[in-house]
């Protein structure tokens, strides 16, 4: 599964995306642990990030279909 | 309309375009680069977004304004990369019959949008050091 990261997610990971091995239909808590794992740098902000599924923000009990575009949002800042 | 940029926002374009026969009030608000965050001296802020998630709330929140004070236009425009002090960041212009409806109207968008819309920024302070804003984190 691919993660999208930005902001200060990408500065932490050092990647604008992750790699991720994950069952298919893994939950949303599944991939925020998943990447706590792969990429502990991202320390705190994790918890204070969002995740979205194409496109929409998807609470921790939502299942990521397979070929689904998974992007970690931080807090957002924009106007 | 909405819409994500590289270049300087058109703002007298923008307002122009919601202009309606039947709208007697237009509102249009402008973010623009702030030089002093409490203490500390931007010289310049870096916009990114997650474009294509960005665009789809930005519509969004077009619609749903819209619907809420029906009978005028409403546009949206957000700028992204390296911008100075001074420079406009984000326009929102609105038109209404009356003047409650486009201030309130112009309100709600650029509120929401603030609140939703995937797009973050990076200051850049005086001293040189840079920081991602992520509020609460």
């Amino acid at each position: 599964m691919k993660i999208l990261l930005f902001a200060r997610a990408r500065d932490l990971a050092g990647a604008a995306q992750l790699e991720l091995a994950l069952p298919p239909d893994a939950t949303v808590a599944e991939v925020r642990r998943a990447l706590a794992l792969a990429c502990p740098r991202l320390g705190p902000l994790l918890e204070k990030s969002a995740l979205a599924v194409d496109g929409e923000l998807a609470d921790e009990e939502t299942r990521v279909p397979a070929g689904a575009e998974v992007a970690l949002l931080p807090p957002v800042s924009g106007g | 309309m909405v819409r994500l940029t590289r270049d300087t926002i058109d703002y007298h374009a923008l307002t122009e375009q919601v202009r309606r026969p039947g709208c007697g009030a237009v509102v249009t608000f402008l973010g623009t680069v702030r030089d002093l965050t409490g203490e500390r001296i931007t010289v310049a802020l870096d916009y990114e977004a997650y474009p294509e998630m960005a665009l789809k709330k930005m519509a969004e929140i077009e619609a749903d304004t819209r619907q809420r004070w029906p009978g005028g236009e409403v546009v949206l425009e957000h700028r992204l990369g390296h911008l100075e002090v001074g420079d406009v960041s984000v326009a929102v212009a609105v038109s209404a019959p009356h003047r409650g409806a486009a201030f309130d109207a112009c309100r709600h968008a650029i509120d929401r949008l603030k609140e939703l819309v995937p797009i973050w920024k990076k200051e850049n302070w005086a001293d040189g050091g840079t920081e991602w804003v992520h509020p609460g984190a």
